[in-house]
């Protein structure tokens, strides 16, 4: 890899300097390109991705980055080397040198360039010297990037030639502290290094942090020192954002438990069924979603952003019919009867299970991310996901909508008569068997939605159900049982404490001292943390 | 068209008997059973449900064949349910009122240690066709998955040497398999001059969904200017979400790859793998392995399951020469007798579907090519290294010093657990820990 960086800092200060602008040309390209194709085994492929750099030719990025992506196929009735875009049966074959599209041709009929990670961290560094001097911006500004993140002392001529023509303030930026990285591992003055020391300091994050930590094993004296304070200094900074950054995994997590727990919230907290089939309609509403993204992809794939959105409606529809079914079926002969409706409901989660690893068979199924809900951004020093982020808005509003809906509507407000006070509801002209209905449809439908979500980050498999009743059901009880808002609170803390835990005492210890805190507070507080009062209590 | 009752019942009659005089001898003879304990239901089902169907073409296929010592051969499936101790009592069920003359089955550890009591106790066989952790020889079991020396720690020599790892996460979920692998594997690494300081080791429950303070630790841990690598013996429903964490925090498999010793080509299935690529399994057998043989088993495969969408896996290489293996063992001793069998099961040949021919060894493990592939965009995996021969498979692992000394040879001195030090023979009382 230094050699070609080698080569490639020569390039591009013989092309900076004007002494030889463009001394190759389309032959020399599509003659190493050709390369390609005759090449066997990672060593040979490699060899050719050198020749290809020591050309020096920008249009080379091109290929690489398609290299790089596996889009860089053999037409194995010629030997002719092709970038490939789109897939399936049919594919657009693009000319490797001059960008034209060279025709179509079968998929079956293209074999792929193979490539590993010694050769794409090959490509991307290669990438990232030749685009130094690109002309977009952009290009520029992830040339440096990749460079800072894998600094190499033989590109420091590259990015001062690079620098001096630097325009861009936050390329300069950028390509400042790309060139303070691969500074520290070269041999240049100690003055110079001191320097870039402090510049990589600056950053204050983590990476600066491991580039000092490999500086320091190698540095002496007044460096060694310097560099020492900085890391001190850095790591200190660190935890602090470390605590923010597992508050927010609780606050994530939290999320999660509360999208499990709040349909339960309305079948048992409500209701007073123990029902454990809930995780089945999380599971339905999963499956739901699974279904929706399998007919948008048939029919329509550029909905593929949309399906989410489209998929929750039907989730709460499948869910809450399957719940009504439940309902009417089989719960209302065993209201009163919690044994009975626990045995009971067990089955129906296993026949449910069943059923759905009949259906869709009983491997996982995949559930793709909308573009949307796919990657990170950087918060400071912490790093928030975007679908953590979303599943943490969606459950809010999940549960905003549920409150309003108990607390404001007229079918929340019959609700709330026929659990309190059956008899009086039913005599002031409540259909209570037809609330009950309804309300344990709700309870399923939200359960549905939370699948919904929770297809985005867990299995979509015929056991998805079974990983989240036992939480749904802590939280329930550890919240208080009838209250919403002791749901939300019980999901939040145990979140959060869970994940304060989880780096001192590890996943399955933290585990453990959860379910012992809970045993403990359950005996100091048998209703929970908010207990509801009053005749409701007796009822 | 419409005939007198009469004639149709002369003509069924006279094909009945035409039926039966022109059947050879043998398909009144009584079937030759084979039990398949694989679970069809509960949180294993996902992985065990396909080895049931793979079991059962494979019979299909030696049927068509001719079947076995003249006879036919007669699946008998039942279902554990994923419950270790009814894996016992189903694998009761399948020898003592089945009569079957081998069993194919048990996918994790713990169901394995269920079973082995009963196959003891009835003297029947066994093949376990999974990896797993070693540590262990029994009479009656045949091990056709892969022991630690066979996958894990051909596995951290190639990131050791291709990739250039100097610190090592070690992730696994807390069950026996990863405790023991990575006992082994941290022995192994000190061993090779690795400080303890560049170890992290790290158990998680099954099924945990939640990778966010892991992920986040590994590239902490990563980030402190080594290059690191991850071994995880994550195992199931577990891995998905493990996936989807690293992609969406940006681990890409450049800087930190992800070697993985339980995700296969059907894990990978619920998966979208594009932000994958390049993380690596290690594994004896790839579906995208080139081989005649292999097309062939792919084949096989699509047209008995009726879906080209299907991958092979692993374990179902292993069945494969397990099942083929069983087959020339019984040729050679003329009988499905569980003693004979044993007998003649060590030094039987059975071609692998990456090119090579298996053998069984004297400590019931066998030979295998040891693979390191790369995830691709499709969800495959392309072998990037592979070990120049087969590898004998190890039941004891050199690397841990109480199974140091401890050797398995069935063949000569008859012992799963000989003492090589003491030289004497340990018994059942410590086979399988």
């Amino acid at each position: 890899m230094r050699r070609i960086a080698s080569f490639i800092a020569c390039l591009v200060f013989l092309v900076l300097s004007g002494l030889s602008a463009r001394a190759q040309d389309d032959e020399a390209l599509r003659g190493a390109v050709a390369g390609f194709a005759t090449a066997e085994g990672f060593q040979q492929i490699g060899a050719v991705i050198d020749a290809l750099v020591v050309l020096g030719d920008p249009r080379a990025t091109r290929v690489l980055a398609a290299l790089g992506e596996g889009d860089l196929k053999v037409r194995e009735a010629d030997g002719g080397v092709f970038i490939v875009r789109g897939s399936a049966a049919s594919v657009r074959l693009i000319d490797p040198v001059n960008g034209d599209t060279a025709g179509e041709a079968g998929g079956a009929s293209l074999k792929k360039i193979r490539v590993n990670n010694r050769l794409r961290r090959t490509v991307r560094d290669a990438i990232g010297a030749l685009t130094l001097t690109a002309a977009d911006p952009a290009v520029r500004m992830r040339a440096a990037e990749t460079l800072f993140a894998n600094p190499d002392p033989d590109a420091l001529e590259a990015v001062e030639a690079a620098l001096e023509r630097e325009t861009n303030a936050d390329v300069r930026r950028g390509m400042e502290v790309a060139r303070a990285a691969s500074l520290l591992l070269s041999d240049r003055s100690n003055a110079e290094k001191s320097e870039a020391v402090g510049a990589v300091a600056a950053l204050g994050t983590r990476e600066a942090l491991g580039l000092l930590s490999q500086f320091r094993t190698g540095a002496t004296g007044a460096l060694e020192l310097q560099a020492a304070a900085a890391m001190e200094r850095i790591e200190g900074s660190l935890a602090r954002w470390s605590i923010a950054q597992n508050f927010w995994y609780g606050l994530s997590l939290g999320s999660v438990l509360l999208l499990a727990a709040i349909g339960l919230a309305i079948t048992f907290g409500v209701m007073g069924v123990i029902n454990m089939a809930h995780g089945e309609m999380v599971m339905i509403g999963a499956y739901t979603t699974f279904a929706v993204q399998e007919v948008i992809r048939r029919s329509a794939p550029g909905l593929l952003d949309w399906s989410l959105p489209i998929a929750l409606p039907l989730a709460f529809l499948a869910a809450a019919l399957v719940g009504m079914l439940i309902e009417r079926g089989v719960i209302r002969f065993l209201y009163g009867r919690p044994l009975e409706t626990l045995l009971a409901t067990w089955g129906v989660s296993l026949i449910l299970q069943q059923a759905v690893r009949s259906i869709f068979g009983p491997s996982n199924r995949e559930v793709s991310n909308p573009s949307w809900m796919s990657g990170a951004f950087e918060l400071g020093q912490m790093m928030i996901t975007w679908n953590r982020l979303y599943i943490l808005l969606f459950a809010m509003a999940v549960f905003a909508v549920l409150l309003w809906a108990m607390n404001r509507t007229m079918l929340g407000l019959q609700m709330r008569a026929v659990t309190q006070n059956r008899r009086m509801a039913s005599a002031m002209g409540i259909r209570a068997p037809w609330i009950d209905a309804m309300t344990f449809a709700l309870g399923s439908g939200v359960a549905g939605i939370a699948g919904v979500a929770l297809s985005q980050i867990d299995n979509v498999s015929p056991n998805l159900g079974q990983s989240y009743i036992i939480d749904s059901f802590l939280v329930v009880v550890f919240g208080g049982v009838g209250n919403l808002w002791g749901t939300l609170v019980g999901a939040m803390s145990l979140g959060v404490v869970n994940k304060l835990l989880e780096p001192y005492a590890g996943a399955v210890l933290g585990k453990i001292l959860i379910l012992v805190l809970i045993i403990f507070f359950i005996q100091k507080r048998p209703r929970g943390l908010f207990a509801l009062r009053g005749r409701a209590v007796e009822a | 068209m419409k005939f007198p009752k009469r004639t149709i019942s002369i003509a069924a009659l006279a094909a009945l008997a035409a039926a039966t005089a022109m059947t050879p001898v043998s398909a009144q003879e009584e079937p030759i059973k084979v039990g398949i304990l694989h679970s069809l239901s509960g949180t294993m089902a996902i992985s065990e449900t396909t080895l049931k169907d793979a079991m059962l073409m494979l019979i299909e296929e030696q049927n068509k064949k001719g079947g076995l010592l003249g006879r036919k051969l007669e699946p008998v499936v039942v279902d554990p349910a994923s419950d270790w101790p009814l894996f016992a009592e189903k694998a009761r069920e399948l020898i003592e009122a089945e009569k079957v003359a081998a069993v194919f089955g048990a996918w994790t550890s713990v169901s394995r240690k269920s079973v082995l009591p009963v196959f003891e106790e009835l003297n029947s066989i066994l093949f376990y066709p999974v990896q797993y952790e070693g540590e262990e020889s029994q009479r009656n079991v045949f091990y056709t998955g892969a022991a630690p020396n066979q996958q894990a720690i051909p596995a951290v020599d190639y990131l050791m040497e291709e990739e250039g790892v100097e610190r090592w996460v070690l992730a696994g979920t807390d069950y026996v398999y990863p405790r023991t692998t990575n006992k082994i594997l941290e022995a192994y690494l000190k061993s090779k001059g690795v400080a303890p300081e560049d170890i992290m080791i790290n158990y998680t429950p099954f099924g945990h969904s939640d990778w966010q303070t892991i992920v986040s630790d590994v590239k902490t841990f990563g980030a402190a200017g080594k290059k690191t690598a991850v071994v995880s013996t994550i195992n199931g429903d577990a891995n998905v979400p493990f996936y989807k964490e690293l992609a969406n925090q940006g681990v890409k498999a450049e800087d930190i790859p992800v070697v993985a010793f339980s995700v296969g080509e059907e894990e990978l299935a619920g998966l979208d793998t594009e932000p994958l690529v390049g993380h690596l399994a290690a594994w004896n057998y790839f579906m995208s392995a080139e081989s005649e043989a292999n097309a062939e088993f792919i084949d096989t495969w699509h047209a008995f399951i009726g879906d080209e969408n299907r991958v092979t896996n692993d374990p179902m290489e292993a069945h494969y020469i397990g099942f083929n293996m069983w087959v020339k063992a019984v040729q050679a001793a003329g009988t499905t007798d569980a003693d004979a069998v044993i007998e003649a099961l060590p030094g039987t040949e059975a071609p692998n579907l990456t090119g090579g021919t298996s053998v069984m060894l004297a400590n019931h493990h066998i030979t295998k090519p040891v693979l390191v592939g790369e995830i691709q965009d499709d969800g495959q995996f392309e072998t990037v290294w592979e070990t120049g021969g087969l590898v004998p498979g190890d039941a004891w692992s050199d690397y841990l010093p109480e199974s140091k000394p401890l050797k398995a040879d069935w063949v000569d001195l008859k012992c799963g657990n000989f003492n090589t030090e003491t030289n004497r023979c340990l018994g059942t009382a410590q086979v399988g820990n």
